[in-house]
Order: C-alpha cells, then sequence, then structure tokens
C-alpha cells in the first residue's frame, strides 16, 4: 500500500496526455472536482455532523463568483474567496446556535436540509440578477485566461487535479489531528468531552468551516469549469443530497473513500443521462435516495470502509499464519 | 482554595440542593456523603460547569466560576469524574486519555507531551494492558480508574472524586482509597471525595460534610461527625437519633 501511493501519483500525470477523448477527459475533470466538495463534506460529516446543507456552500460559493464577475466584471480570483467567507460566514450563522442548543442528529440534519432549500429558492427568487431556475452562464472570455479563470480541458486537469490533491491533504491533516480526537469524543458524549476540557462548539465551528470553506470553494471552481450554473444542480436538497450519498457510499473514514463515491456518482449520473435523456431530471435524487439506504443499512462504512477492513483482516492472517506454522 | 456559599439548584420545583456552603483548603481530603439523591453529584455538576446553579457562589482560587462553561473551568484547574463512567467508546484507550492531558491544557501543549501525560496517568492509576486497545473491554473497575486517569491528566489543582466504589471488591477498594491518598500526598492535589462506603472514606478524608434533601446536616472532623446524633438520624432514621 505504501509503494501504491507514488504509482497511483504518477498515473494521475498522464490522462491528458493519452489518445482519450475529451468526453473521456472532461468525466475525469468532473470526478476529481466533485471528489473535493465529497471529501470536503466528510470533513465534519464523519463526526456525526451530517449536514444536508452543503448544497447551500457549493451555491453561494459559485454564484457569489459568478455573479460578481457578469454584473461587476470582479475576477473571480477575488470572487472566489468572497464567496469563501459568504459560504463560512452563513455557516457560522447556523453553526453556532446549532451547537449552543445541542441541535444534533436528526434534528442538525433538518435544520441544514431547511439552509440548503433557503438558498436554493433565493437564487429562483431572485431570477433578474441570477437568471432564476433557467441558471446562468459566466460571460466568456477567450480560453486560457488566467484573470478570468476560464481555461481549456488541458489546463482544467491540472487545475482539478491540484485542487482534488489539496483536498486529501487537508483530510489528512484533520485525520491526524487531535480536533479529530476531540470531535470523536463529543460525537460519544458531550458532557464528557467539556468535562475533560473540550471547548464543544470551538471544536464543532472549527470542522464546520474548513468543510464549509472548501465545498465553497469546490463549487466556485465547477461553475467556472462548466461555464453554466443552475439552482437546481448547484444547490438545494438535490445535490446535498448527492454529496451525502457520495460520501457515505464511498466511505467516509477513509481517505480515497469521497473520491470513489465521486466516480460512482458521476458514471451514475452520465448512465442515467444517456439512459433517458433528460426527460427524467428527477430521476437521480430518487435513486441517490434509495441507494443511501441501502448503504446505510448494509454498507455503513462505504465501498472503501469494506476494503479497508477486508485488507486488515488479510494481513493480520498473514501475519499470524507462519507464527502458527 | 475552594469557597461555595449559598449554592442551590432546583429541577423545576424540586430543589436538588438547597443553600449549601463550604470551603475546601490546599491540599485537604473533604469527604462529602450523604444518603441516595441528596444531592452530591448535582453538587459536583454545578462546581465542574456541567450545570448552571439556580443561586449562589462559586469561587475557584479567588475567581468566580459559577455558571462558567465546563471546558473553561477544567482549564483553570478544577478537574471532576463521573459518578457513572463516560467513557469516549469511539477512542482508544490511552487516546480517552491524551485528548483530556491536550484539551485540559486548553492544548497549550503538542500531541506528544499529551500522550506522555496520558501514559503516565494511566500508570499512576495501574491501568495495565493495552493503551491501543477500546474501551469496550474494560470492567467496572477499569472503567472508575479510567475516569480518574482523564481527570489526572487534565493536571488539575483540585480534582472532584465521584468514586461510589460501589460494585467493587474489597482489594480494589483499597486500592482506589490508597491511590487517592497518593494523589493528594505526592501530587498535592486537592480532593473533595463523594462516597458511600463509609468505612474506607473515613480513614482517607480530614473532613466530612454529611448532605441530606440536599441541605448540610453535619460537618467537621470523621470521628465527631459519626458520632452527631443528626447524621445517625439520617442514616439510621428518627428512632435511632439519641439512642
Ligand atoms: N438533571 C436532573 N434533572 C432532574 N432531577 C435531577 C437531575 N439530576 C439530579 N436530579 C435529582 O436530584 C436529586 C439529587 O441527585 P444527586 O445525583 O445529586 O444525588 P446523589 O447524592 O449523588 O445520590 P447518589 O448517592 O445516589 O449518587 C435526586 O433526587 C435526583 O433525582
Ligand atoms: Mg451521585
Amino acid at each position: 500500500m505504501k509503494a501504491g501511493w507514488p504509482l497511483l501519483g504518477a498515473a494521475l500525470l498522464l490522462p491528458p496526455f493519452l489518445p482519450i477523448s475529451d468526453y473521456t477527459l472532461h468525466i475525469i475533470i468532473l470526478v476529481l472536482l466533485w471528489a473535493f466538495v465529497y471529501t470536503s463534506w466528510t470533513i465534519m460529516g464523519r463526526f456525526g455532523l451530517v449536514s444536508l446543507g452543503h448544497g447551500a456552500f457549493l451555491g453561494l460559493g459559485t454564484y457569489v463568483t459568478a455573479l460578481l464577475w457578469n454584473h461587476y466584471g470582479l475576477t473571480p480570483w477575488a470572487g472566489i474567496p468572497l464567496g469563501v467567507v459568504v459560504a463560512v460566514a452563513v455557516a457560522l450563522v447556523i453553526g453556532y446556535p446549532c451547537s449552543r442548543l445541542k441541535v444534533v442528529g436528526h434534528y442538525f440534519a433538518l435544520v441544514t436540509l431547511a439552509l440548503t432549500e433557503v438558498v436554493r429558492l433565493s437564487i429562483v427568487a431572485w431570477r433578474d440578477v441570477t437568471g432564476g431556475s433557467l441558471g446562468m452562464t459566466p460571460n466568456a472570455v477567450p480560453p486560457e485566461s488566467i484573470v478570468a479563470l476560464q481555461f481549456t480541458k488541458f489546463t482544467w486537469y491540472w487545475v482539478a487535479l491540484g485542487v482534488w490533491a489539496l483536498g486529501l491533504v487537508v483530510w489528512h491533516r484533520v485525520d491526524r489531528s487531535m480536533t479529530r480526537s476531540a470531535m470523536d469524543a463529543i460525537a460519544d458524549d458531550e458532557t464528557a468531552a467539556a468535562a475533560v476540557g473540550i471547548n464543544v462548539t470551538l471544536q464543532k465551528l472549527l470542522v464546520t468551516t474548513v468543510s464549509a470553506a472548501l465545498t465553497a470553494f469546490g463549487g466556485a471552481l465547477i461553475g467556472q469549469y462548466q461555464m453554466y450554473i443552475n439552482p437546481d444542480t448547484m444547490a438545494g436538497v438535490g445535490v446535498s443530497l448527492q454529496i451525502v450519498f457520495a460520501a457515505i457510499s464511498g466511505g467516509m473514514y477513509v481517505i480515497l473513500g469521497p473520491t470513489v463515491g465521486a466516480i460512482l456518482t458521476i458514471v451514475l449520473q452520465e448512465f442515467l443521462r444517456v439512459l433517458f435523456g433528460t426527460r427524467c431530471i428527477g430521476a437521480a435524487a430518487t435513486i441517490y435516495g434509495i441507494m443511501l439506504i441501502v448503504f446505510i443499512i448494509f454498507m455503513p462504512a462505504g465501498i472503501c470502509g469494506v476494503i479497508v477492513a477486508r485488507m486488515r483482516k488479510r494481513r493480520a492472517v498473514a501475519a499470524a499464519a507462519p507464527a502458527a506454522g | 482554595m475552594l469557597q461555595v456559599d449559598g449554592l442551590t439548584k432546583a429541577f423545576g420545583g424540586f430543589v436538588a440542593v438547597n443553600q449549601v456552603s463550604f470551603a475546601v483548603a490546599p491540599a485537604e481530603i473533604l469527604g462529602l456523603i450523604g444518603p441516595n439523591g441528596s444531592g452530591k453529584s448535582t453538587i459536583f455538576n454545578l462546581v465542574s460547569g456541567t450545570l448552571s446553579p439556580t443561586a449562589g457562589s462559586i469561587r475557584f482560587e479567588g475567581q468566580e466560576i459559577a455558571g462558567r462553561p465546563a471546558s473553561e473551568i477544567v482549564h483553570r484547574g478544577l478537574a471532576r469524574t463521573f459518578q457513572i463512567p463516560r467513557p469516549f467508546r469511539k477512542l482508544p484507550i490511552l487516546e480517552n486519555v491524551a485528548v483530556a492531558a491536550y484539551f485540559g491544557r486548553n492544548g497549550r501543549i503538542d500531541r506528544g507531551t499529551a500522550v506522555e501525560r496520558a501514559r503516565a496517568a494511566l500508570a499512576l492509576v495501574g491501568l495495565p494492558g493495552d493503551p491501543d486497545a477500546r474501551t469496550d473491554g474494560l470492567g467496572a473497575a477499569g472503567l472508575k480508574k479510567l475516569e480518574l486517569a482523564r481527570a489526572l491528566a487534565t493536571q488539575p489543582r483540585l480534582l472532584l472524586a465521584d468514586e461510589s466504589l460501589g460494585g467493587l471488591d474489597h482489594g480494589e477498594m483499597q486500592q482506589a482509597a490508597e491511590m487517592l491518598r497518593r494523589v493528594r500526598g505526592e501530587m498535592g492535589i486537592t480532593i473533595v471525595w463523594v462516597e458511600h462506603i463509609m468505612g474506607v472514606l473515613m480513614k482517607v478524608v480530614d473532613r466530612v460534610m454529611v448532605l441530606h434533601h440536599g441541605e448540610t446536616v453535619a460537618e467537621g472532623l470523621p470521628a465527631d461527625v459519626v458520632r452527631d446524633p443528626r447524621v445517625i438520624e439520617v442514616y439510621l432514621g428518627r428512632g435511632h437519633a439519641g439512642a
């Protein structure tokens, strides 16, 4: 496994140079960008903070960036940080009272669900500015513009790869931090956690901030890449459910779990699109919902969780065998 | 070191702690006794910040701490154990104590130091075995030791030990008592100790306070308190008083 990482890293440098179709490269870029968003969700989701509100952060990141660009000509280099700041502010406004009032579990999911719909409905209602449910397109400039953050697929691949790697680095750092232990303790017993000196609200807001900020960043980049955003695909309950499904099915406790979840959801999405065309836009959300339930019941650790458990078992058996023989 | 005045806690209309006042001197072991439901654990919950008092003042080293958040009170140097152990089941045994060492000092130490202190605390309470094991394998005595190790790892100057040795065998009880004596003797930590099993408690404490229905009934040296007619009445019922 240790040897696997450099190998994986080398393999990831290849796609843009391979004789693959533009479409395949497009799918790979989408997988990387969405994997970043899913990884960002698990940074809080793995600690029992099951947010159905990440569609809100995604939407805020992407719409703030695109609106500032279209209406004020503000470069995404400034627009994205502002989108992130707005998303974090909203996360704190919701997160702080949730923590103080001990809103956890199902209630937390419900509050965040309401948040994501509020953001979606606001985008729809503010039609004159946002284009409403028809969505909007960032004003295009000739590609390979650093100022406008608009590139060809070749360049986008490297951007997506870098951002995806950044997500893994952050995930890993949180995984090794004392905050992870604190959050596990909080998930077990908030009262006992506070009694050993853990500031419960501070720790929760810490992971919430990181998770919301990265999600907004990911949303903004997806908008820049697709050059089209829509309140139904970038905010609201549909995309929130997609995020939760991908993170849980891939595995929230393993670094590459959300990436596997991204491969699964993007391939599924494309498959459904080819199969039904645009007639069944709602089909995906329904299927996510059903599959989410199936995973939660039969495979709560997700695909990667099961694989890691199998590998551990095999290694343990292998280690015990020579001693026995 | 600790000065409690007029401490009161009402749950709805029920007054669990009523106008209780007491003081604890540095390096003292104060025993807190009383029948079931007399308000001992509630006092610990109030002093440690787990609950907010309805009225009254709690001063720790001269500073008012009544109603402050529990985590802040730990950072000031006051730790408690829970009568019914509350281990972090998701974390291994060593990490249970390491989070206490780390966050008990408000993250001012690094992880390595925290783990070192956690190992020392586990050794002190005598919890051998695999530190990377989960807490599920621990029995009643083991969980009590883990509670104590976690509280000590925060490096308190005042320890509230809600022990209830009930469920432990004679040897384990003697060990637990011996340990508290060492915590005070070697580490200079002041202790308030709640315990039902008086035979064990009386041999260790410097002073005892007796609670009944949330009120102080008696306070003094162990030898005097056990002869106090009011205390005998509380424990044995009305007919025995003065007999
Ligand atoms: N959170 C709470 N809500 C309502 N009532 C409570 C609460 N905590 C304690 N009580 C009540 O307050 C009274 C005192 O409880 P407390 O736990 O302090 O007693 P105790 O002296 O520790 O008893 P024991 O010796 O059994 O541990 C009891 O009648 C209990 O039912
Ligand atoms: Mg009690």
